[in-house]
Protein backbone atom coordinates (compact mmCIF):
# COMPACT_ATOMS: atom_id res chain seq x y z
CA UNK A 1 0.00 0.00 0.00
CA UNK A 2 1.10 3.78 -0.84
CA UNK A 3 2.17 5.59 2.13
CA UNK A 4 0.17 9.41 2.38
CA UNK A 5 0.83 11.28 5.50
CA UNK A 6 -0.96 14.02 7.23
CA UNK A 7 -0.33 18.16 6.63
CA UNK A 8 0.42 17.93 3.77
CA UNK A 9 -1.52 19.24 0.40
CA UNK A 10 -1.89 16.64 -2.52
CA UNK A 11 -2.77 17.61 -6.25
CA UNK A 12 -4.36 14.47 -8.74
CA UNK A 13 -1.38 14.37 -10.84
CA UNK A 14 0.28 13.68 -7.54
CA UNK A 15 2.20 15.91 -6.50
CA UNK A 16 2.40 16.74 -2.81
CA UNK A 17 3.20 20.18 -1.16
CA UNK A 18 4.68 20.43 2.46
CA UNK A 19 3.97 24.13 3.66
CA UNK A 20 6.88 26.16 6.28
CA UNK A 21 5.94 29.61 6.49
CA UNK A 22 5.26 31.27 2.96
CA UNK A 23 7.27 28.39 1.59
CA UNK A 24 6.17 24.94 -0.32
CA UNK A 25 7.94 21.98 -1.00
CA UNK A 26 7.01 20.09 -3.77
CA UNK A 27 7.61 16.35 -4.68
CA UNK A 28 6.02 13.06 -5.85
CA UNK A 29 4.19 10.93 -3.78
CA UNK A 30 4.66 7.60 -2.38
CA UNK A 31 2.07 6.51 -4.80
CA UNK A 32 3.42 8.00 -7.67
CA UNK A 33 6.53 6.54 -7.29
CA UNK A 34 5.30 3.24 -7.16
CA UNK A 35 3.53 3.36 -10.69
CA UNK A 36 6.67 4.72 -11.96
CA UNK A 37 9.05 2.09 -10.95
CA UNK A 38 12.83 3.23 -11.01
CA UNK A 39 13.60 6.54 -11.47
CA UNK A 40 16.27 7.29 -13.05
CA UNK A 41 16.26 10.87 -13.63
CA UNK A 42 14.46 13.92 -12.38
CA UNK A 43 14.44 17.07 -14.86
CA UNK A 44 14.30 19.85 -12.19
CA UNK A 45 14.33 23.93 -12.67
CA UNK A 46 16.57 25.94 -12.02
CA UNK A 47 16.19 28.20 -8.88
CA UNK A 48 14.76 31.83 -9.59
CA UNK A 49 12.49 30.02 -12.26
CA UNK A 50 9.28 30.77 -11.82
CA UNK A 51 6.52 28.23 -11.52
CA UNK A 52 2.61 28.14 -12.25
CA UNK A 53 0.42 26.04 -10.72
CA UNK A 54 -1.24 23.57 -13.06
CA UNK A 55 1.79 23.90 -15.05
CA UNK A 56 4.52 21.21 -16.03
CA UNK A 57 8.05 22.71 -14.19
CA UNK A 58 9.96 19.44 -15.18
CA UNK A 59 10.12 15.71 -15.30
CA UNK A 60 10.86 12.42 -13.30
CA UNK A 61 11.88 9.68 -15.87
CA UNK A 62 11.98 6.15 -15.05
CA UNK A 63 13.47 3.37 -17.34
CA UNK A 64 9.93 3.08 -19.42
CA UNK A 65 8.63 6.95 -19.94
CA UNK A 66 8.93 10.22 -18.87
CA UNK A 67 6.25 11.94 -16.69
CA UNK A 68 5.86 15.64 -16.49
CA UNK A 69 5.97 17.12 -12.73
CA UNK A 70 3.05 19.26 -12.99
CA UNK A 71 3.29 22.29 -10.26
CA UNK A 72 0.55 22.60 -7.32
CA UNK A 73 1.76 25.71 -6.62
CA UNK A 74 2.85 29.31 -8.45
CA UNK A 75 5.82 30.86 -6.87
CA UNK A 76 9.71 31.50 -7.50
CA UNK A 77 11.79 28.92 -7.04
CA UNK A 78 14.30 29.22 -4.15
CA UNK A 79 15.68 25.82 -4.01
CA UNK A 80 16.22 23.00 -6.18
CA UNK A 81 17.19 19.14 -4.19
CA UNK A 82 20.48 18.89 -5.40
CA UNK A 83 20.79 15.16 -4.48
CA UNK A 84 18.60 14.05 -6.52
CA UNK A 85 21.19 14.78 -9.67
CA UNK A 86 23.51 12.33 -8.46
CA UNK A 87 20.82 9.94 -6.50
CA UNK A 88 17.15 10.07 -8.27
CA UNK A 89 16.78 6.43 -6.75
CA UNK A 90 16.10 8.26 -3.74
CA UNK A 91 12.62 9.24 -4.47
CA UNK A 92 11.72 5.77 -4.79
CA UNK A 93 13.16 5.22 -1.10
CA UNK A 94 11.52 7.57 0.64
CA UNK A 95 9.44 10.00 -2.05
CA UNK A 96 7.87 12.39 0.60
CA UNK A 97 11.70 13.35 2.08
CA UNK A 98 12.94 13.90 -0.87
CA UNK A 99 11.18 16.51 -1.57
CA UNK A 100 11.84 17.92 -5.34
CA UNK A 101 11.73 21.82 -5.42
CA UNK A 102 11.62 24.50 -2.35
CA UNK A 103 8.87 27.32 -3.71
CA UNK A 104 7.86 30.91 -2.14
CA UNK A 105 4.28 30.72 -2.77
CA UNK A 106 2.95 33.75 -4.15
CA UNK A 107 -0.43 32.69 -3.52
CA UNK A 108 -1.38 30.52 -0.80
CA UNK A 109 -4.54 30.43 -1.60
CA UNK A 110 -4.03 28.10 -4.34
CA UNK A 111 -3.69 25.28 -1.54
CA UNK A 112 -7.50 25.13 -1.06
CA UNK A 113 -7.31 23.29 -4.45
CA UNK A 114 -5.85 20.55 -3.17
CA UNK A 115 -6.46 17.67 -1.66
CA UNK A 116 -5.62 16.90 1.80
CA UNK A 117 -4.40 13.15 2.71
CA UNK A 118 -7.50 11.73 3.62
CA UNK A 119 -9.15 12.92 0.36
CA UNK A 120 -6.15 11.80 -2.06
CA UNK A 121 -5.69 8.44 -0.31
CA UNK A 122 -8.92 7.62 -1.42
CA UNK A 123 -8.79 9.53 -4.97
CA UNK A 124 -5.82 6.87 -5.45
CA UNK A 125 -8.34 3.51 -4.21
CA UNK A 126 -10.37 4.91 -7.19
CA UNK B 1 -19.25 -6.73 -43.37
CA UNK B 2 -19.29 -5.12 -40.23
CA UNK B 3 -18.80 -7.81 -37.74
CA UNK B 4 -16.04 -9.32 -39.45
CA UNK B 5 -14.65 -5.81 -39.46
CA UNK B 6 -14.83 -5.34 -35.67
CA UNK B 7 -13.56 -8.88 -35.49
CA UNK B 8 -10.10 -8.29 -37.36
CA UNK B 9 -9.79 -4.87 -35.22
CA UNK B 10 -10.09 -6.70 -31.60
CA UNK B 11 -6.52 -6.52 -30.04
CA UNK B 12 -5.72 -10.08 -29.60
CA UNK B 13 -4.24 -12.34 -26.67
CA UNK B 14 -1.58 -14.72 -26.96
CA UNK B 15 -2.27 -18.47 -25.52
CA UNK B 16 0.22 -17.49 -22.75
CA UNK B 17 -2.22 -13.91 -21.76
CA UNK B 18 -4.31 -15.51 -19.16
CA UNK B 19 -0.53 -16.09 -17.31
CA UNK B 20 0.45 -13.03 -17.58
CA UNK B 21 -2.75 -11.91 -15.59
CA UNK B 22 -1.99 -14.10 -12.85
CA UNK B 23 1.72 -13.15 -12.60
CA UNK B 24 0.59 -9.48 -12.14
CA UNK B 25 1.40 -8.14 -15.29
CA UNK B 26 1.13 -4.86 -16.35
CA UNK B 27 -0.46 -5.04 -19.62
CA UNK B 28 -0.35 -2.72 -22.85
CA UNK B 29 -1.42 -2.96 -26.62
CA UNK B 30 1.66 -4.17 -29.06
CA UNK B 31 1.33 -4.95 -32.64
CA UNK B 32 -2.34 -5.76 -32.32
CA UNK B 33 -1.74 -8.11 -29.24
CA UNK B 34 -2.44 -6.91 -25.26
CA UNK B 35 0.93 -8.24 -24.10
CA UNK B 36 2.77 -8.04 -20.88
CA UNK B 37 4.94 -4.55 -20.45
CA UNK B 38 6.27 -5.84 -16.90
CA UNK B 39 5.38 -8.36 -14.03
CA UNK B 40 4.63 -7.28 -10.66
CA UNK B 41 7.71 -7.92 -7.94
CA UNK B 42 10.12 -7.65 -10.32
CA UNK B 43 9.99 -4.94 -13.32
CA UNK B 44 12.03 -3.72 -16.01
CA UNK B 45 15.07 -3.40 -14.58
CA UNK B 46 15.24 -6.56 -12.58
CA UNK B 47 14.00 -8.44 -15.67
CA UNK B 48 16.73 -6.88 -17.87
CA UNK B 49 19.15 -7.93 -15.24
CA UNK B 50 17.78 -11.30 -14.78
CA UNK B 51 18.67 -12.28 -18.94
CA UNK B 52 22.32 -10.30 -18.69
CA UNK B 53 22.72 -12.73 -15.22
CA UNK B 54 21.10 -15.43 -15.14
CA UNK B 55 17.88 -16.54 -17.58
CA UNK B 56 14.70 -14.91 -18.33
CA UNK B 57 11.33 -16.19 -20.29
CA UNK B 58 9.56 -14.27 -22.72
CA UNK B 59 6.21 -14.70 -24.44
CA UNK B 60 6.99 -13.78 -28.07
CA UNK B 61 3.88 -15.86 -29.48
CA UNK B 62 2.95 -12.27 -31.07
CA UNK B 63 5.46 -12.72 -33.69
CA UNK B 64 4.16 -13.58 -37.11
CA UNK B 65 5.10 -17.11 -38.62
CA UNK B 66 4.82 -17.96 -42.54
CA UNK B 67 5.70 -21.32 -44.12
CA UNK B 68 7.19 -21.28 -47.54
CA UNK B 69 7.02 -24.42 -49.38
CA UNK B 70 7.81 -26.25 -53.25
CA UNK B 71 9.81 -26.42 -56.12
CA UNK B 72 10.53 -22.53 -56.28
CA UNK B 73 10.92 -21.63 -52.86
CA UNK B 74 14.25 -20.71 -52.52
CA UNK B 75 13.92 -18.52 -55.80
CA UNK B 76 11.07 -16.99 -54.00
CA UNK B 77 12.55 -16.36 -50.22
CA UNK B 78 15.33 -14.57 -52.56
CA UNK B 79 12.95 -12.94 -54.45
CA UNK B 80 11.42 -11.16 -51.37
CA UNK B 81 14.42 -11.17 -48.93
CA UNK B 82 17.63 -8.43 -49.06
CA UNK B 83 20.05 -11.56 -47.80
CA UNK B 84 21.39 -14.64 -49.55
CA UNK B 85 20.59 -17.56 -48.88
CA UNK B 86 22.16 -19.67 -51.45
CA UNK B 87 23.33 -22.68 -51.09
CA UNK B 88 22.76 -22.78 -47.24
CA UNK B 89 22.21 -25.97 -45.24
CA UNK B 90 19.44 -27.18 -43.33
CA UNK B 91 19.03 -25.60 -40.34
CA UNK B 92 20.78 -22.38 -40.70
CA UNK B 93 19.28 -19.04 -39.92
CA UNK B 94 19.50 -16.31 -41.83
CA UNK B 95 18.25 -12.15 -40.47
CA UNK B 96 17.66 -9.84 -43.16
CA UNK B 97 14.61 -7.72 -44.58
CA UNK B 98 11.69 -7.17 -47.33
CA UNK B 99 12.18 -4.17 -48.88
CA UNK B 100 9.68 -2.38 -51.49
CA UNK B 101 11.24 -1.37 -54.88
CA UNK B 102 12.24 2.10 -53.30
CA UNK B 103 14.56 0.35 -50.72
CA UNK B 104 12.40 1.29 -47.90
CA UNK B 105 11.79 -1.57 -45.58
CA UNK B 106 8.44 -3.66 -45.47
CA UNK B 107 9.58 -5.60 -42.28
CA UNK B 108 12.75 -7.52 -40.76
CA UNK B 109 12.54 -10.89 -40.24
CA UNK B 110 14.59 -14.03 -39.86
CA UNK B 111 14.63 -17.12 -42.49
CA UNK B 112 14.82 -20.70 -41.37
CA UNK B 113 15.86 -23.11 -43.50
CA UNK B 114 14.36 -26.38 -42.54
CA UNK B 115 14.71 -28.29 -45.39
CA UNK B 116 15.18 -28.13 -49.55
CA UNK B 117 12.84 -25.72 -50.34
CA UNK B 118 11.07 -25.75 -46.95
CA UNK B 119 11.67 -22.13 -45.42
CA UNK B 120 9.81 -20.90 -41.95
CA UNK B 121 9.49 -17.14 -42.03
CA UNK B 122 9.15 -15.12 -38.59
CA UNK B 123 7.79 -11.89 -39.07
CA UNK B 124 6.72 -8.70 -36.84
CA UNK B 125 3.31 -8.59 -34.71
CA UNK B 126 2.68 -5.50 -36.34
CA UNK B 127 3.21 -6.06 -39.69
CA UNK B 128 1.82 -9.60 -40.05
CA UNK B 129 -1.15 -8.63 -42.13
CA UNK B 130 1.11 -6.05 -44.43
CA UNK B 131 4.06 -8.64 -44.97
CA UNK B 132 1.11 -11.65 -45.56
CA UNK B 133 -0.41 -9.40 -48.35
CA UNK B 134 2.50 -8.09 -49.32
CA UNK B 135 3.98 -11.65 -49.98
CA UNK B 136 0.96 -13.09 -51.53
CA UNK B 137 1.01 -10.35 -54.22
CA UNK B 138 5.05 -10.93 -54.87
CA UNK B 139 4.20 -15.06 -55.21
CA UNK B 140 3.25 -14.85 -58.73
CA UNK B 141 4.92 -17.09 -60.95
CA UNK B 142 6.50 -19.21 -58.09
CA UNK B 143 5.66 -22.84 -57.76
CA UNK B 144 5.06 -22.22 -53.99
CA UNK B 145 2.79 -23.53 -51.10
CA UNK B 146 2.92 -20.06 -48.69
CA UNK B 147 0.89 -20.52 -45.51
CA UNK B 148 0.63 -18.04 -43.02
CA UNK B 149 0.98 -20.05 -39.91
CA UNK B 150 0.72 -17.39 -37.58
CA UNK B 151 -2.35 -18.15 -35.51
CA UNK B 152 -1.14 -21.68 -35.23
CA UNK B 153 2.15 -20.97 -33.14
CA UNK B 154 2.81 -20.05 -29.78
CA UNK B 155 6.15 -18.81 -29.19
CA UNK B 156 8.64 -18.13 -26.24
CA UNK B 157 12.01 -16.96 -26.02
CA UNK B 158 14.32 -18.49 -22.99
CA UNK B 159 17.55 -15.76 -22.97
CA UNK B 160 20.49 -15.29 -20.87
CA UNK B 161 23.81 -17.02 -20.29
CA UNK B 162 21.83 -20.08 -18.26
CA UNK B 163 19.34 -20.34 -21.21
CA UNK B 164 20.90 -23.89 -22.55
CA UNK B 165 20.62 -25.78 -18.98
CA UNK B 166 17.26 -24.51 -18.27
CA UNK B 167 16.01 -25.16 -21.43
CA UNK B 168 17.86 -28.75 -21.73
CA UNK B 169 16.59 -30.16 -18.23
CA UNK B 170 13.78 -27.92 -17.15
CA UNK B 171 11.99 -28.63 -21.05
CA UNK B 172 14.19 -31.83 -21.97
CA UNK B 173 14.86 -30.24 -25.36
CA UNK B 174 18.49 -30.90 -26.80
CA UNK B 175 19.78 -27.85 -27.89
CA UNK B 176 23.22 -27.86 -26.52
CA UNK B 177 25.41 -28.74 -29.50
CA UNK B 178 23.15 -26.16 -31.68
CA UNK B 179 25.47 -22.95 -32.86
CA UNK B 180 23.98 -19.77 -33.04
CA UNK B 181 21.07 -18.92 -36.03
CA UNK B 182 20.74 -22.75 -36.35
CA UNK B 183 17.12 -24.26 -36.07
CA UNK B 184 16.27 -27.69 -35.68
CA UNK B 185 12.81 -29.83 -35.18
CA UNK B 186 12.39 -32.23 -32.47
CA UNK B 187 9.77 -34.68 -32.97
CA UNK B 188 7.78 -34.86 -29.25
CA UNK B 189 7.04 -38.54 -28.25
CA UNK B 190 3.44 -39.52 -28.83
CA UNK B 191 3.35 -40.46 -25.18
CA UNK B 192 3.81 -36.51 -24.33
CA UNK B 193 1.36 -35.32 -22.22
CA UNK B 194 0.77 -31.78 -23.81
CA UNK B 195 1.51 -32.27 -27.07
CA UNK B 196 2.20 -35.63 -28.56
CA UNK B 197 3.46 -36.24 -32.12
CA UNK B 198 4.04 -32.64 -32.89
CA UNK B 199 7.05 -31.07 -34.32
CA UNK B 200 8.40 -28.08 -32.46
CA UNK B 201 10.74 -25.83 -33.63
CA UNK B 202 13.79 -24.70 -31.45
CA UNK B 203 16.42 -22.17 -32.34
CA UNK B 204 19.37 -20.31 -31.07
CA UNK B 205 18.51 -16.62 -31.75
CA UNK B 206 16.76 -14.32 -29.56
CA UNK B 207 16.28 -10.12 -29.56
CA UNK B 208 18.51 -9.39 -26.21
CA UNK B 209 22.23 -9.61 -27.09
CA UNK B 210 22.64 -12.70 -24.68
CA UNK B 211 22.52 -16.46 -25.34
CA UNK B 212 19.34 -17.75 -26.09
CA UNK B 213 16.54 -19.82 -27.78
CA UNK B 214 13.15 -19.61 -29.21
CA UNK B 215 10.83 -22.42 -29.36
CA UNK B 216 7.88 -22.18 -31.67
CA UNK B 217 4.93 -24.91 -31.15
CA UNK B 218 0.89 -25.14 -30.71
CA UNK B 219 -0.40 -23.24 -28.11
CA UNK B 220 -0.85 -26.55 -26.07
CA UNK B 221 2.62 -27.26 -25.36
CA UNK B 222 3.96 -23.89 -25.27
CA UNK B 223 1.75 -22.87 -21.95
CA UNK B 224 2.98 -26.23 -20.89
CA UNK B 225 6.94 -24.80 -21.61
CA UNK B 226 5.86 -22.15 -19.79
CA UNK B 227 4.51 -23.51 -16.70
CA UNK B 228 7.44 -25.66 -16.44
CA UNK B 229 9.68 -22.87 -16.63
CA UNK B 230 8.19 -20.57 -14.17
CA UNK B 231 7.49 -23.71 -11.69
CA UNK B 232 11.93 -24.10 -12.14
CA UNK B 233 12.08 -20.34 -11.09
CA UNK B 234 13.03 -18.94 -14.25
CA UNK B 235 11.89 -15.00 -14.47
CA UNK B 236 9.15 -14.16 -16.78
CA UNK B 237 10.03 -11.07 -19.19
CA UNK B 238 7.81 -8.34 -19.94
CA UNK B 239 8.35 -6.17 -23.22
CA UNK B 240 9.55 -3.45 -21.60
CA UNK B 241 12.82 -5.08 -20.69
CA UNK B 242 12.62 -6.86 -24.32
CA UNK B 243 13.34 -3.21 -25.47
CA UNK B 244 15.99 -2.21 -22.99
CA UNK B 245 17.72 -5.12 -23.98
CA UNK B 246 17.70 -4.78 -27.98
CA UNK B 247 18.26 -1.61 -27.37
CA UNK B 248 21.49 -1.66 -25.73
CA UNK B 249 22.97 -4.15 -27.93
CA UNK B 250 21.88 -1.64 -30.66
CA UNK B 251 19.25 -4.36 -32.33
CA UNK B 252 16.26 -2.29 -34.44
CA UNK B 253 12.62 -2.46 -34.06
CA UNK B 254 10.41 -1.98 -36.93
CA UNK B 255 9.09 1.06 -36.55
CA UNK B 256 11.98 2.73 -34.68
CA UNK B 257 14.74 1.64 -36.78
CA UNK B 258 13.91 0.28 -39.72
CA UNK B 259 10.07 1.55 -41.27
CA UNK B 260 8.52 2.23 -44.81
CA UNK B 261 10.80 5.54 -44.87
CA UNK B 262 14.11 3.76 -43.44
CA UNK B 263 15.74 1.49 -45.69
CA UNK B 264 18.06 -1.05 -44.29
CA UNK B 265 20.88 0.79 -45.50
CA UNK B 266 19.98 4.03 -43.82
CA UNK B 267 19.97 1.84 -40.70
CA UNK B 268 23.20 0.10 -40.76
CA UNK B 269 22.24 -2.51 -41.83
CA UNK B 270 23.95 -2.85 -44.79
CA UNK B 271 25.42 -6.22 -44.16
CA UNK B 272 22.19 -7.99 -44.58
CA UNK B 273 21.52 -6.82 -47.96
CA UNK B 274 23.49 -8.60 -50.78
CA UNK B 275 23.97 -6.98 -53.57
CA UNK B 276 25.82 -8.98 -54.91
CA UNK B 277 22.64 -11.01 -55.35
CA UNK B 278 20.88 -11.74 -58.86
CA UNK B 279 17.82 -9.96 -58.13
CA UNK B 280 15.85 -8.79 -55.58
CA UNK B 281 12.97 -6.66 -55.06
CA UNK B 282 14.50 -3.45 -53.84
CA UNK B 283 18.19 -4.27 -54.98
CA UNK B 284 18.36 -1.13 -57.70
CA UNK B 285 17.53 1.38 -55.26
CA UNK B 286 19.49 -0.30 -52.35
CA UNK B 287 22.64 -0.78 -54.54
CA UNK B 288 21.89 3.42 -55.40
CA UNK B 289 21.97 4.78 -51.89
CA UNK B 290 24.66 2.29 -51.07
CA UNK B 291 26.77 3.76 -53.81
CA UNK B 292 25.72 7.34 -54.08
CA UNK B 293 25.47 7.52 -50.03
CA UNK B 294 21.98 8.24 -48.15
CA UNK B 295 20.63 11.55 -46.47
CA UNK B 296 20.28 10.37 -43.41
CA UNK B 297 21.58 7.37 -41.00
CA UNK B 298 21.18 5.82 -38.30
CA UNK B 299 23.42 6.66 -35.34
CA UNK B 300 24.23 5.99 -31.80
CA UNK B 301 24.21 9.41 -29.57
CA UNK B 302 25.37 9.28 -25.89
CA UNK B 303 24.66 12.08 -24.13
CA UNK B 304 26.83 13.94 -21.01
CA UNK B 305 24.35 14.52 -18.90
CA UNK B 306 21.58 11.92 -17.49
CA UNK B 307 18.34 12.87 -19.01
CA UNK B 308 16.59 10.39 -21.38
CA UNK B 309 16.18 11.32 -24.69
CA UNK B 310 12.78 9.49 -26.04
CA UNK B 311 11.59 8.22 -29.32
CA UNK B 312 10.26 11.54 -31.39
CA UNK B 313 12.79 13.88 -29.19
CA UNK B 314 14.71 16.31 -32.02
CA UNK B 315 18.79 16.35 -32.44
CA UNK B 316 20.47 19.55 -33.22
CA UNK B 317 23.97 20.43 -34.22
CA UNK B 318 25.79 22.45 -32.40
CA UNK B 319 24.21 25.85 -33.62
CA UNK B 320 21.31 24.59 -32.47
CA UNK B 321 19.15 23.69 -36.31
CA UNK B 322 17.39 20.40 -36.42
CA UNK B 323 19.23 17.94 -37.99
CA UNK B 324 17.06 14.48 -36.71
CA UNK B 325 14.91 12.63 -34.25
CA UNK B 326 15.49 10.29 -31.99
CA UNK B 327 14.29 6.88 -32.66
CA UNK B 328 14.47 5.00 -29.45
CA UNK B 329 16.66 6.38 -26.27
CA UNK B 330 16.98 4.94 -22.74
CA UNK B 331 19.10 5.35 -19.76
CA UNK B 332 21.07 2.30 -20.78
CA UNK B 333 20.55 0.23 -17.97
CA UNK B 334 23.62 -2.42 -18.38
CA UNK B 335 26.30 0.85 -18.64
CA UNK B 336 24.25 3.21 -16.38
CA UNK B 337 24.24 5.74 -19.52
CA UNK B 338 21.78 8.05 -21.00
CA UNK B 339 22.08 6.95 -25.13
CA UNK B 340 20.06 6.92 -27.99
CA UNK B 341 19.83 5.56 -31.30
CA UNK B 342 18.45 8.21 -33.71
CA UNK B 343 18.15 9.13 -37.44
CA UNK B 344 20.29 12.33 -38.47
CA UNK B 345 21.75 14.33 -41.00
CA UNK B 346 24.63 12.11 -43.01
CA UNK B 347 27.12 14.86 -42.68
CA UNK B 348 27.05 14.77 -38.98
CA UNK B 349 27.13 10.63 -38.28
CA UNK B 350 30.67 10.25 -38.10
CA UNK B 351 32.24 8.97 -34.90
CA UNK B 352 32.50 11.48 -32.08
CA UNK B 353 30.50 14.50 -33.54
CA UNK B 354 29.34 16.49 -31.16
CA UNK B 355 25.24 17.23 -31.31
CA UNK B 356 22.51 18.40 -28.95
CA UNK B 357 19.24 16.79 -28.19
CA UNK B 358 16.10 18.89 -26.68
CA UNK B 359 14.93 17.19 -24.15
CA UNK B 360 11.55 19.10 -23.32
CA UNK B 361 12.64 22.90 -22.50
CA UNK B 362 16.04 22.14 -22.36
CA UNK B 363 18.92 21.16 -25.06
CA UNK B 364 21.85 18.37 -23.43
CA UNK B 365 24.74 17.86 -25.71
CA UNK B 366 26.54 14.67 -26.50
CA UNK B 367 28.23 13.07 -29.12
CA UNK B 368 27.71 10.35 -32.17
CA UNK B 369 28.90 7.14 -30.93
CA UNK B 370 28.59 3.32 -32.27
CA UNK B 371 24.98 2.12 -32.28
CA UNK B 372 25.87 -0.93 -30.21
CA UNK B 373 26.02 0.50 -26.42
CA UNK B 374 26.73 -2.91 -24.72
CA UNK B 375 28.47 -5.99 -25.87
CA UNK B 376 26.70 -8.99 -27.44
CA UNK B 377 27.45 -12.19 -25.34
CA UNK B 378 26.40 -14.82 -28.39
CA UNK B 379 27.25 -18.27 -27.11
CA UNK B 380 29.57 -19.11 -30.34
Amino acid sequence: MSKVIEGLYYSESHEFVRVDGGYGFVGITDYAQNALGNVVYVDMPEVDDEVTAGEEFGAVESVKAASDLISPVSGTVVEINEALEDQPELINQDAFENWIIKVELSNKSELDNLMDAKTYASFCEK
Amino acid sequence: MAIKQELELRIKRTCLYDKHVNLGATIVEFGGFDMPLLYKNAGITAEHMAVRDTVGLFDVSHMGEVTVKGKDAERYVQHIFTNDIAGAPVGKIYYGMMCYENGGTVDDLLVYKMGENDFFLVINAANIAKDWAWMQDHAAGFDIDLQNCSDYYGQIAVQGPESEHVVETVLGLPCAEMTFYTCKEIKLPLSSESAGGEAVIISRTGYTGEDGFEIYASHDYIRDCWDKLIAAGVQACGLGCRDTLRFEVGLPLYGDELSEDISPIMAGLGMFVKLDKAEFIGKEALAKQKEEGVAKKLVGIELYDKAIPRHGYTVLNMEGEPIGEVTTGYHALSVDKSVCMALIDSQYAKLDTEVQIQIRKKVFPGKVVKKQFYNKNYKK
